[in-house]
Formats: structure tokens, C-alpha cells, sequence
């Protein structure tokens, strides 16, 4: 099907800049993109009364949204995910901003689906991503992973911080009471393993995820919800360590500072000093 | 029920590269950027060829640096091109102004900024080749601490950190040395400082900066950092009179304040890497 439609739409597009410079919307075969769009309730369609440029626009908006989309959780998916953690990366590795990575797991979800159905899977999975989003700040991103696995990534979530954020999450979600049939509710638990990203250092996607699953392994050989963080790599300077660097003479004496402040007068002097040796 | 567990061993930035005969290139490094790094590498490296001694800089700031502005030499073949394959290697080596040849990276080296493996290798071969041919070879890295710098470093036998007596660069140049020591396991860093405003202050900055490696990195490391003092370049009117000549200390005012004290680094870089080195 698709690569002799690909071919009639640049033998078409060849075609036109002989004959005329005007696409028509009927030759370039958007049905199948805009039935796309129909079937999900959160697209915008286009009209079919709008103009060429803002229906070829709408559908190619909403394809984007689409291909970013969980179609479950409505959450990123790992895609978006992946470009997201991306641009951390690079950000980081100038900034040195402190920025968390959470890996989360649903405790035994294979039972929930076993014991209720996946029809029941699929509010569990509606159930905790909304309450993920609920837990994190707007700038957050949570995305589902696959399966019954989501992220979330933290940007400039200090280390004093992170620990607090996803014992909040696990607590939430703990706390949920999701509504699976009229007859029955459910309670479920996550596991987390979180991993800062190394400061100043550009790490990779595979490197960070990694030492976040291998936090999440280890809450789930604990016995499962339970948080783990990775200790972040102390890079940073710490106030203590500031205070002794500038608390001591250096910095401290009046009179230094004075001098330091000088500095086209005192090389003058140091001219003279360096000339004499 | 929160934990929080004990990072694992497992380093981002690989630590060591095996470089042979490393014991000759000098990485030239600063916490942050603007306090001198590339001046202070163009002109060490004039000073050490003055003493005879056969000197390549290298940028190794992947086209960041500004070593092409500082010597004024903007040459037709840069590392990009022998990188990309265009040009031959011995084709990109230029002599500059100071009697040392100079291997600079081009604009178009920005994009290998993100360190992919294929240019860690073909870095890596390149030094292997060069090296050979000179008694000692300096590095201008990049500021901070990007994957770039780190690599660029653990080419090095020696790092040669510059920093100037601001506050916001001693902090930056004490993050780098905690990096260095804790992903390289360094334990020598060469300390100069840039912009004195009296003899002696570098001496005290290093001492200073010792003492809170000492407390703070030093007290649970099987690898105590060591920070050498190698010598402080006063401020002085003249430095900013070449590199707005572009020209170099030894030929705009060899006998400044400034030139003065990077001869006197020379003299110690040379007895200090070459002689204990060989």
C-alpha cells in the first residue's frame, strides 16, 4: 500500500511545478491520517472548509500529538520521553543543574489483570497515571514506559528533595482506591528507583536509565513499595566547603580586598617587584 | 520507608585512556571559562619552544576555544578537516608566531561536541601520531567539566589548572579538581594563578584550596589530591595590550610583569614534566 503512494505523491508534487504551483488537498490521500485523528477523542479534527495551509497544518499537529501521546494514559510516551531526557542531558552536562530520573513499577499488576480482567488493567494504569501527574510539579514530565512501567523526570530537583517527591508518589498511589466494576474496588503499590543525573558530565539515555532500573530492582528484591535512590555524585560544592574556601584570610580581610580591587595600581608595583628580581 | 543507597562504581566518563608516551601533554584546564586558559596556553607555549624545546598546542576545546584568535591565525586546514578525511594530518599543523606549532579544530568542530566514540577514537589516534614528534605537547581544553574537557584531560599526564583569584572562578576551579580526582583518580593537579594582584596571593589561593580538599575530598580517599603551586601571572596592563594586538607577550612586551612570570612558569613546567617525566 504505502510505497506506491508515497511514489504518486512526488511524481505529483514533480508534476505540479510544471503545470500548476497549487496542491489539491483530494489528490494527497489524507484519509487515513484524518480517520486517525477521529478515532482519538482528544485530537482536533480540521475543517474541511479550512483553507489548504491550516487543514494541512491541523492534521500534521495532530499527527505530532498523536505520535508523542500514550493512547491509554494520555501520559509522553517513550519517545517523547527518550527526546525529553535527551535535552536534560544536554543541559545538565553545561549547567550542572541537579535533575532526577524516577523509574516506577505497579506492584503485581499481572495479578490485577489476571484476577479482574485487562479491562481492570487499563483503569489501574488511567488510575496512577493521573495520579503521578497529580504528585509532580507542571514542569515534571511523567510518561509511561511500557507495560506497568512509568518515568518521571525531575529537572532542577535538588537531592535533598528527590526522596520526598517519590515517597509523596508511592504514598498517592497507595492511597488510590480504583473503582474497577461497580461491585469492586481496588488498591494497588508502586515500586521506585530514582538516579540523579552526573553533574557537569553529558551521560547517555541507556547509562541514566540504567542506574534508575537498578534502584527499582532493588526496591522490588526488598519487597516492593519502597523507594530507592541513588546517592547523587557529589560534584557539588557544598556551603561548607564554600565557607572555608572564602571564610579564612583571603577573602575575610578588608585590607586584602582592597588590594584586590586595585589591580591596575598594584601591578605597577608588581612590575617594579618582578623588575627588582 | 524511603532509602537511600551508595552510588555504584560504575564511572560515566571512562577514567584513563592508555596514551602512549603520555607523560608529554600537559592539559591546560580552568573551572570556569574567561580567566586566561588559552592565553596562558599560547604563551607557555612560546616560552618552553624560547628554551628550545619542540611544542605542539593542541585545541582541544573542539572549536570553542579561542586559540585561533589569541595567536591571530586563522588557517585554511583545521582538525575537522582531518577528521572528515579531507586533509592529511602533518597539512593542519601551523607554525605559530611563538616558534610552536599549533594544531587548531575549526568552527566545524562544534558539532562534535557531543563526544560520539568514533571521535574519541579518531582523537586518540591522531595523539598517538603527533605525539612522537614533540617533547611536550599542551591541550587547551574547554571550561568546566564536559565530557569533552574530561576526555581531553585523561589524555594527560599532567593537568595545569589556571584560575584567578575571583571567588566564582576558585569555586568552579575546586569543583573541577574534586572531578578530576574523583573520576580519574588524580592526585597531582598543577595550579596557576591568573591575574594576581600581589606575589604571593596564588601561593595562598593553592594553600587555601588545599585545605578544603584536605577536610572535605582528601580525609576518606585512598588517592590524596595533591595541588603544586607553579606560579601566579600578576595583572598587568600588558596582557590586555597584546590580546588586543593578538599578538603574543613575547612580541608585543617581552619584558612585562606578565611575560616575566610565564617565562619563570616555563622553566618550571619544563623541569617539572619533562625532566621527572623521562
Amino acid at each position: 500500500m504505502s510505497p506506491p503512494r508515497f511514489f504518486q505523491l512526488i511524481s505529483y508534487s514533480v508534476a505540479s511545478a510544471t503545470d500548476s504551483s497549487v496542491i489539491r488537498l483530494s489528490d494527497l490521500r489524507l484519509d487515513d491520517a484524518r480517520a486517525l485523528l477521529e478515532h482519538d477523542p482528544s485530537s482536533e479534527l480540521p475543517s474541511p472548509e479550512a483553507s489548504p495551509a491550516v487543514y494541512m497544518q491541523t492534521i500534521l499537529d495532530g499527527l505530532c500529538e498523536l505520535s508523542l501521546r500514550d493512547p491509554l494514559t494520555g501520559l509522553s510516551n517513550r519517545r517523547h520521553f527518550n527526546h525529553l531526557l535527551n535535552r536534560e542531558i544536554e543541559s545538565v552536562a553545561r549547567s550542572g543543574e541537579s535533575v532526577l530520573l524516577l523509574i516506577m513499577d505497579i506492584d503485581h499488576f499481572k495479578k490485577v489483570n489476571d484476577t479482574y480482567g485487562h479491562h481492570a488493567g487499563d483503569l489501574v494504569l488511567q488510575a496512577v497515571s493521573k495520579c503521578l501527574e497529580a504528585c509532580v510539579r507542571p514542569m515534571d514530565t511523567v510518561s509511561r514506559f511500557g507495560g506497568e512501567e512509568f518515568a518521571a523526570i525531575l529537572p532542577n530537583c535538588p537531592s535533598s528533595f528527590g526522596p520526598v517527591v517519590a515517597e509523596r508518589i508511592r504514598e498517592a498511589v497507595a492511597a488510590l482506591a480504583i473503582t474497577v466494576s461497580p461491585s469492586e474496588t481496588i488498591q494497588v503499590t508502586i515500586s521506585i528507583g530514582g538516579a540523579y543525573a552526573p553533574e557537569w558530565v553529558r551521560s547517555t539515555i541507556k547509562l541514566w536509565t540504567e542506574r534508575a532500573d537498578e534502584q527499582l530492582y532493588r526496591a522490588k528484591s526488598a519487597g516492593r513499595n519502597r523507594v530507592f535512590i541513588e546517592e547523587q555524585r557529589g560534584v557539588a560544592v557544598s556551603a561548607d566547603e564554600k565557607g572555608m574556601l572564602f571564610g579564612h584570610h583571603l577573602f575575610g580581610d578588608p585590607a586584602a580586598e582592597g588590594v584586590a580591587g586595585d589591580a591596575a595600581g598594584s601591578a605597577v608595583a608588581d612590575s617594579e617587584m618582578n623588575r627588582a628580581n | 520507608m524511603s532509602e537511600v543507597s551508595n552510588p555504584p562504581q560504575d564511572a560515566v566518563v571512562e577514567p584513563t585512556l592508555a596514551l602512549k608516551s603520555r607523560s608529554k601533554v600537559i592539559a591546560v584546564t580552568s573551572g570556569k571559562g574567561g580567566v586566561g586558559k588559552t592565553f596562558v596556553s599560547a604563551n607557555l607555549a612560546s616560552a618552553l619552544a624560547k628554551r628550545g624545546l619542540r611544542v605542539l598546542v593542541l585545541d582541544a576545546d573542539l572549536g570553542l576555544a579561542n586559540l585561533d584568535v589569541v595567536l591571530n591565525l586563522y588557517p585554511k586546514i583545521t582538525l575537522h578537516d582531518v577528521f572528515t578525511g579531507k586533509s592529511k594530518l602533518e597539512d593542519a599543523i601551523y607554525k605559530a608566531p611563538g616558534g610552536f606549532s599549533v594544531l587548531l579544530a575549526g568552527s566545524g568542530m562544534v558539532e562534535y561536541s557531543r563526544l560520539a566514540p568514533e571521535v574519541r577514537d579518531d582523537f586518540l589516534r591522531i595523539m598517538e601520531s603527533l605525539v612522537p614528534n614533540y617533547d611536550i605537547v599542551l591541550l587547551d581544553t574547554g571550561a568546566g567539566i564536559s565530557d569533552v574537557v574530561l576526555f581531553a584531560v585523561s589524555m594527560a599526564s599532567e593537568v595545569l589548572l589556571v584560575a584567578t583569584p575571583e571567588p566564582t572562578a576558585l569555586t568552579d576551579a575546586y569543583a573541577t579538581i574534586k572531578v578530576l580526582g574523583a573520576q580519574q583518580k588524580r592526585q597531582r593537579i598543577r595550579i596557576v594563578i591568573n591575574q594576581v594582584a600581589r606575589t604571593g596571593d596564588g601561593t595562598a589561593i593553592t594553600t587555601q584550596l588545599q585545605q578544603v580538599l584536605d577536610r572535605f575530598v582528601n580525609k576518606d580517599s585512598e588517592h590524596p589530591l595533591k595541588l603544586i603551586h607553579m606560579g601566579d601571572i600578576p595583572s598587568d596592563p600588558a596582557v590586555r595590550q597584546a590580546i588586543m594586538k593578538r599578538q603574543l607577550l613575547a612580541q608585543s612586551d617581552p619584558g612585562c610583569p606578565a611575560a616575566l612570570s610565564i617565562t619563570q612558569l616555563a622553566s618550571k613546567v619544563e623541569s617539572a614534566v619533562i625532566k621527572h617525566g623521562a
